[in-house]
């Protein structure tokens, strides 16, 4: 039943992530992706902090502020001259570091390590459930975690037509009247109630792998965003379960598994995929040489 | 002149980047049915000019009627091309879908584009000379024929003011001609066209009016009284290099 | 916290971490200007297998031999970041991305392998996660020192060389440099200096070192050898700051508190910088609003047709707003 619970915690966090790792990449935000996993840390600590309980209203809240102020430092020192990924860099850095001494300084008030940080506590999750009118409802982050999914599934199909216009062409988004910023506020919101949700179970490094990864892998497999899509989310739960098989296997962190068995997956579609893979690429050269 | 219901009347159009004004105190009105060449050097403000009416970009100052109304009333009367480069060719899409996002506009809030929309955008890449593409990713066209899926879904977008950024920039003959037919059919239709040009040399074969910029307003009126040699001087500061005599041997200056 | 100065065992750490900080601002300099600010982060996570492999492999907690580990699996992940990003239709950002949560992973899994398996010696590894600067012994200090203090000077001696890579590659390579070469020797500097920060800050934060002090270096010059300076002199400030405050704080680990002083000297170059900074800006948009006024009101009072009188009004109010 624990691999059950675990596998399953593991799938919800790779399908939240592969869905919105899509947009992430075809808008080259991938390490915006990146700033906001590490920079809903303070949120987390402070909701820890004020509220006493590891409960996940707080952290969500606390979390999507600060994901919201990283993505908002970063654009304004961005307009304000300096380099992108040298402004992402120091934002998130820079949040990232807040977080951790706040949890250092606190160790003894917070039920969190920094392994957790680095790399979750997946194979705790069982041990907290949800309990209401004394019925055992199964482990709070599923519920967590799936709730974050339908509201994924709910804003993403409701908008679809929306985030993909803005991401494949902003200006004309714009001129057709589409809220540009607001969309991506919205997708930004997205990702740190993702990363948030996953944090405990994979932690804030990890939760990238699971961002990018899976859907690039479906981004070189598959030349239609629908596919892409469902293919990233496929990705994202085959790596989940090999992961935990590894890890049962070797007896390592079983977050570290999963984004490894992600890795895998895409080394195989870089070097396999039957259109954009490497050894596609290269026969393709040489016939056209020949 | 001034009736209101010109297709565009731009008046006292300024627009700075940081702190450089890079359009400055433009006021010019399009008339209904005409193929507006925008002309000037590189760094002149063209596409910046044509951002700010859309309000792509910020304005400093002055005022856009589109029909006489504020363009936010008016997006579905108004159909955009932008350059080339600025999207992603490698998006995970196919020409057909791109063109029915030209559709969008159309559809409300919530609706997804469906069979009616699949075939206006097909139409309009039939129009374009590229149905036979419609299912092909867009990274494996050409040059030339992603720039006609751009003009497809400008077309998809069914509007009577266009705006196009440059769409002759590095095109193959072949969308050069389709764009040219296409321009013609839209004028037909009694559609006003505004583009953005750089090649001196078919000016005068393609626009009935021109407005020559540089960062403001040079001139602008019917090509064959304004693209004139003295207005094209005052417009490229000497850079065009030799004489300058007729517009037709401006060949050579392409680009300038 | 004064009296820390007295005892010679903090001294050598304070000198190593304020060297570490001063070669990772200098190098860090052209990471920025060549826009390949981030490759530092993802060469400092990408270390983390490599120090793993290089204990199991060999059992012993080396200093010199987690150098050499993670300077191996660094470079791996820059030439895999390459790889990927050339060879196939993943973009730059993605690519790193990739390379950067994959090597963390397999140093995560590495890690835990450690820990739960029969390594005995387990304790410390954990350590190269944030960094601890108060368990650098003598010996490391040396090591750490004399490899900051090599790399300055090769930054010195090829000075104009990476000037002109991180500027105009093309043009160099016109000149008849070998633009090639430098750029891996310049890849190479990264990952020597990010590997050898990691003991004081840690791979997870170390990358920060490289940039904020960059950034915050350029909005005091405009020239590059004084950016470049005042680069390093951020990164060593950054660095006696997190050497010397976590070893009086227990259970704090240096990285974060290194990486907010960086950020906090960042700040205050946001704020004051000359010509850049904030102030600077506010005080120079106001002085052009005043001349815009005083241009709009001459030309009004130049006896301008009517319209125009009307429309300068609103104009200046507008100008006033920004």
């Amino acid at each position: 039943m624990s691999g059950f619970w675990i596998v399953l915690t593991g799938a919800l966090v790779a399908s939240c992530c592969a869905i919105l790792g899509c947009f992430l990449i075809l808008r080259r935000m991938a390490l915006i992706g990146d700033a906001i996993s590490h920079a809903v840390l303070p949120g987390i600590a402070i909701a820890f902090l004020m509220s006493g309980t590891r409960d996940s209203i707080f952290m969500l809240l606390g979390a999507a502020a600060f994901g919201f102020i990283a993505v908002f430092l970063i654009e304004m020192f961005r307009s304000g001259g300096v380099q992108s990924d040298a402004s992402i860099g120091v934002v998130f850095t820079a949040l990232f570091a807040v977080g951790v001494v706040l949890i250092s300084l606190n160790a003894r008030n917070i039920d969190l390590d920094l392994d957790c940080v680095l790399f979750g506590e997946i194979a705790y999750v069982q041990w907290s459930t949800l309990e209401i009118g004394g019925a055992d409802l199964g482990p709070k982050a599923v519920w967590l975690l799936g709730f974050t999914l339908v509201v994924i599934l709910l804003v993403i199909s409701l908008f679809y037509k929306q985030f993909k216009l803005t991401s494949f062409d902003p200006a004309l988004a714009a001129a057709l009247g589409i809220p540009v910023a607001l969309f991506h506020y919205a997708l930004m919101g997205l990702v740190s109630m993702a990363s948030v949700s996953s944090f405990e179970s994979v932690g804030a490094i990890l939760v990238v792998g699971l961002l990018i990864i899976p859907p690039a892998a479906a981004y070189l497999l598959t030349d239609r965003l629908g596919p892409m899509l469902v293919i990233s989310v496929a990705v994202g739960i085959v790596s989940s379960i090999a992961g935990y098989a590894a890890a049962v296997a070797l007896d390592a962190s079983i977050a570290g598994c999963m984004v490894c068995a992600a890795g895998v997956l895409f080394a195989a579609a870089f070097l396999l995929s039957p259109k954009h893979g490497l050894l596609a690429l290269r026969r393709a050269r040489s016939r056209a040489a020949a | 002149m001034k009736n209101g219901t010109a297709p565009l009347a731009v008046e006292n159009l300024t627009v700075a980047y940081r702190k450089k004004p890079v359009v400055r105190g433009v006021t010019f009105e399009a008339a209904e049915g005409e193929l507006i060449g925008i002309i000037g050097p590189n760094g002149a403000g063209k596409s910046t000019l044509i951002k700010a009416i859309l309000g792509l970009v910020p304005s400093l100052e002055g005022d856009v009627r589109i029909y006489g109304r504020p363009y936010g009333q008016q997006r579905k009367r108004v159909g955009y091309v932008p350059q080339r480069e600025s999207v992603d060719w490698d998006f995970p899409t196919h020409a057909l879908d791109v063109v029915t996002m030209g559709r969008y506009g159309h559809l409300g809030m919530f609706k997804r584009p469906g069979k009616q929309e699949k075939e206006i955008a097909l139409d309009c890449l039939d129009k374009v000379g590229m149905a036979g593409f419609a299912n092909r990713q867009i990274s494996q066209l050409s040059g030339g024929q992603q720039q006609r899926v751009f003009l497809a879904r400008a077309l998809a977008q069914d509007a009577e003011l266009y705006f196009m950024d440059e769409p002759f920039a590095g095109v193959d003959a072949a969308t050069e001609k389709a764009i040219i037919t296409l321009l013609g059919e839209l004028k037909r239709q009694g559609k006003t066209v505004l583009v953005v040009h750089h090649d001196l040399a078919t000016v005068a074969d393609y626009f009935d009016s021109v407005l020559l910029i540089n960062g403001e307003k040079i001139a602008y009126g019917p090509t064959a009284s304004t693209f004139t040699p003295e207005l094209l001087h005052r417009t490229y500061g000497g850079k065009l290099a030799f004489g300058i005599p007729v517009p037709a041997a401006f060949s050579a200056a392409k680009g300038g | 916290m004064w009296e820390m100065l007295n005892d010679p065992n903090l001294r050598w750490i304070l000198m190593g971490s304020i060297l570490l900080g001063f070669g990772n601002g200098i190098v860090g300099t052209f990471s920025y200007l060549r826009k390949e600010s981030l490759l530092g982060d993802v060469l400092a996570h990408a270390a983390l297998p490599g120090i793993c492999i290089a204990f199991m492999l060999s059992g012993v907690k080396s200093v010199g031999l987690f150098l050499v580990g993670a300077a191996a699996a660094a470079l791996a992940a820059a030439a895999l970041t390459n790889l990927i990003s050339r060879r196939s239709r993943i973009k730059p950002d993605a690519a790193m991305g990739i390379v950067l949560s994959v090597f963390f992973a397999i140093g995560i899994v590495l890690l835990t392998r450690i820990q739960h398996g029969s390594y005995g010696n387990q304790s410390g590894l954990d350590k190269f996660l944030f960094g601890q600067a108060a368990s650098m012994t003598m010996g490391d200090v040396y090591v750490l020192g004399g490899t900051a203090l090599g790399m300055s000077l090769i930054c010195g001696l090829l000075f104009k060389e990476f000037k002109l890579v991180s500027f105009d590659p093309a043009f160099g390579r016109g000149l008849g440099f070998k633009v090639t070469a430098l750029e891996y020797a310049l890849l190479t500097l990264v990952t020597v200096v990010v590997v050898t920060g990691i003991q004081a800050v840690g791979v997870v934060l170390v990358a920060a070192l490289l940039i904020t002090p960059s950034v915050a270096a350029r909005y005091w010059t405009d020239r590059l050898a004084a950016m470049t300076v005042l680069s390093g002199a951020f990164g060593a400030a950054s660095g006696a700051a997190g050497a010397w405050i976590s070893s009086g704080v227990n259970q704090l680990p240096t990285g974060p508190i290194s990486v907010l002083a960086a950020t906090g000297l960042f700040l205050l170059s946001v704020l004051f910088g000359p010509k850049r900074g904030i102030l600077s800006k506010l005080l120079l948009r106001r002085q052009a609003k005043r001349d815009w006024i005083s241009k709009q009101l001459a030309k009004a009072g130049a006896g301008a047709p009517a319209t125009q009188a009307g429309t300068a009004n609103p104009a200046g109010e507008r100008g006033a707003s920004l």
